[in-house]
């Protein structure tokens, strides 16, 4: 009779919560992701090695959007605003573009695991981007590298749809070892760029490489800006059909899906947010693939939540990051890049542990 | 009545007419030829079943007529060329259930069934969505785990689940590729009257089954397929002879009336002399 009385392990306590707290959990994320994003720009604006305190910085901010307060001394303003608050605004636009992009590219190939990294966008973009500041190129300024970085990152991205495609469709597998194949052959194509540049390049090249956003101006903002709004603006109309796409291919195709265009466009999208964070800030690994798998698993998959989301809490992460990275070691930077790989992985790694677990697998 | 007066579909053909017509289709994959030549109409109103020994070409003539594989031949939907429609056409005129139901994020069930009424969303019947998915899901007894994420599930739940989402989508063709092959015995029985309620209010239904005791006794024509052609076409009486079944299946097959119901039974003659005298004998 112990058998039959003892209390069955709830079904509840496995399932997912109903819609309607889903809904609301997803309210609550946006509005804490938010109000946590604001919170850290100021507080990024105050630290520093030249302390502001916050009253200084409100009144500045009032002063400049016309509404009372008061200019500062030169030097604090100039810190302000020609080094701190660009440095801010670049990391909310390169974190919501990784974020972004890394949220389309799972769902696009319906595999929680995937990264702009995967299908060669990086690297591209960071052949481009190396050989611009090995051959010294300035034909456009302030714009060569992140333009070279964004044309080669796209011509990648092309090649690898072309040379994947087979019978008038892209299997995913497909897709992703050929990225692997692309990946090694640009890795090649940095090193040999890097071999015959000079010291002052290599210097750069690397310092690049480690991923910062220490050289941020207003210039470079703007260089990243119409790429990175495009994409964002883009991204969130492709949500439902994102949804659907989990079936599979066939089966999103019977729900009156254009599959193949879908890919079409979001690799595209993809393409755009990833080459524009990477040329302006170097590789910066782990917000593309992390954040989206976090949001997932505290509000559900459905990308009408996902993709917006993953901007946001992108441009939280990274901004966060990045404060860390030039206080945490003060006088000294550590690089940006080095720091979310080295919090990432091991993070990432548990992740994936422990959702495995939960999941029973990845099927 | 439920379904016919829940429905909004912009063209609904009237019952017994050819929805479907197939005509001289060959399919080949990886240098082989699947399909040889084969002809076939679906017809509103009517469950046609395709059975026939594994490999014998079911899934890929479905697959054909879902448009879903490039093939030479004609195949024509509600009498226009199937190569004319579009995409979204096409999605709220067939729906199909695939032969293994799979997904890449843990959506909840309740979410998956509700992907089915996406064709409809800038629709009127986008109205009813609601409505159409809890009836979906209560049909397919799978209410009680709206809330669990799909891949907690069973391939049997899992199968209803993906059910659900098809009869949600609501179209005047329904394809199931193997719909009761996970299901236990009450489950396949309900997938079947499910398939009856849908061609008694005017629907084409076309399944693909092993069982053919199911496919006897619900189906209105059945097609024996056999190495990538059609080698019987009729209703389940004309069809199911025991020496046609013997031959394609290379098993012998015992057919017979059921002792007290008007049905037929179809059952593989074991080494054991057990079965009843049968009506019919292979030679």
């Amino acid at each position: 009779m112990a058998l039959l009385t003892r209390p069955r392990p709830s079904t509840k306590a496995t399932s997912a919560a109903p819609a309607g707290v889903r809904r609301g959990r997803a309210a609550v994320l946006t509005a804490g992701m938010a109000a946590g994003l604001v919170v850290i720009a100021v507080v990024s604006g105050v630290l520093g090695a030249y302390e502001i305190p916050l009253s200084d910085l409100f009144a500045s901010v009032l002063h400049r959007a016309g509404l009372g307060g008061h200019e500062l001394d030169r030097v604090a303003e100039s810190v302000l605003w020609d080094i701190r608050f660009p440095r801010v605004v670049l990391a909310v636009l390169v974190g919501a573009s990784l974020g972004c992009a890394g949220a389309l590219m799972q769902g696009v190939f319906g595999n929680p695991l995937a990264d702009p990294g995967v299908i060669g966008v990086s690297s591209g973009a960071a052949v481009g981007a190396v050989g611009a500041i090995s051959l010294g190129l300035t034909f456009l300024g302030n714009w060569t590298i992140a333009f070279c970085g964004f044309v080669t990152g796209l011509l990648t991205v092309a090649a690898v749809y072309v040379l994947s495609r087979g019978g008038g469709r892209v299997e995913v597998v497909t897709l992703i070892l050929t990225g692997i194949a692309v990946n090694a052959f640009a890795g090649a194509a940095i090193g040999l760029l890097m071999y015959t540049a000079d010291n002052g390049a290599l210097t750069g090249i690397t310092f690049w490489q480690l991923g910062s956003l220490s050289q941020a101006t207003w210039p470079k903002v703007l260089a990243v800006l119409p790429c990175a709004l495009a994409g964002l603006l883009v991204a969130p109309r492709y949500a439902r059909r994102l949804d659907l796409l989990a079936l599979g291919e066939r089966p999103a195709r019977h729900l009156g899906v254009n599959v193949e265009r879908l890919r079409i466009v979001l690799i595209l999208v993809v393409a755009l947010l990833t080459a524009a964070a990477v040329a302006v800030a170097g590789v910066i690994g782990f917000v593309g693939l992390v954040v989206p798998h976090l949001l997932r698993m505290a509000a559900g998959p459905g990308h009408r939540f996902l993709i917006p989301g993953s901007a946001l809490g992108g441009a939280l992460v990274l901004v966060a990051a990045d404060l860390v990275a030039r206080t945490a070691a003060a006088p000294a930077e550590l690089p940006l890049g080095v720091l979310t790989a080295l919090l990432g992985s091991p993070f990432f790694f548990w992740l994936l542990r422990a959702t495995r677990r939960k999941q029973g697998g990845w099927a | 009545m439920r379904w016919r007066s829940a429905r909004t579909a912009p063209t609904r053909p009237v019952t017994g007419t050819d929805f479907l017509a197939a005509t001289d289709i060959s399919v080949s994959l990886g240098g082989r030829r699947v399909l040889r030549e084969v002809s076939l109409t679906v017809r509103t109103g009517e469950v046609l079943a395709l059975v026939g020994p594994n490999g014998a070409g079911k899934s890929t003539l479905l697959a054909a007529l879902a448009a879903d594989l490039p093939s030479t031949g004609d195949i024509t939907l509600a009498g226009r060329p199937i190569g004319d429609w579009t995409v979204a056409e096409l999605a709220r005129h067939r729906s199909v259930l695939p032969q293994h139901p799979t997904l890449s994020f843990p959506f909840p069930v309740a979410d998956v069934v509700a992907m089915g009424r996406a064709p409809w969303a800038t629709t009127e019947a986008a109205d009813e969505d609601e409505a159409v998915v809890t009836e979906a899901m209560e049909l397919c007894e799978v209410t009680a785990f709206a809330e669990r994420p799909f891949g907690s599930l069973s391939g049997g739940e899992r199968a209803r689940v993906a059910l659900a989402r098809v009869l949600a989508q609501r179209t005047p063709l329904v394809m199931l590729d193997e719909p009761t092959a996970a299901l236990d015995l009450r489950h396949q029985e309900l997938v079947m009257r499910v398939c009856r309620a849908r061609a008694g209010s005017g629907d084409a239904v076309v399944v693909v089954l092993h069982d053919l005791g199911l496919a006897a006794a619900y189906c209105d024509r059945v097609a024996v397929m056999h190495d990538g052609r059609v080698a019987a076409c009729g209703s389940p009486r004309e069809v199911f002879a025991a020496e046609l079944l013997s031959e394609v299946y290379r098993q012998p097959v015992d057919v017979f009336s059921h002792p007290g119901r008007d049905e037929l039974l179809v059952v593989p003659r074991r080494s054991r002399n057990l079965s009843p005298q049968p009506i019919w004998t292979s030679p």
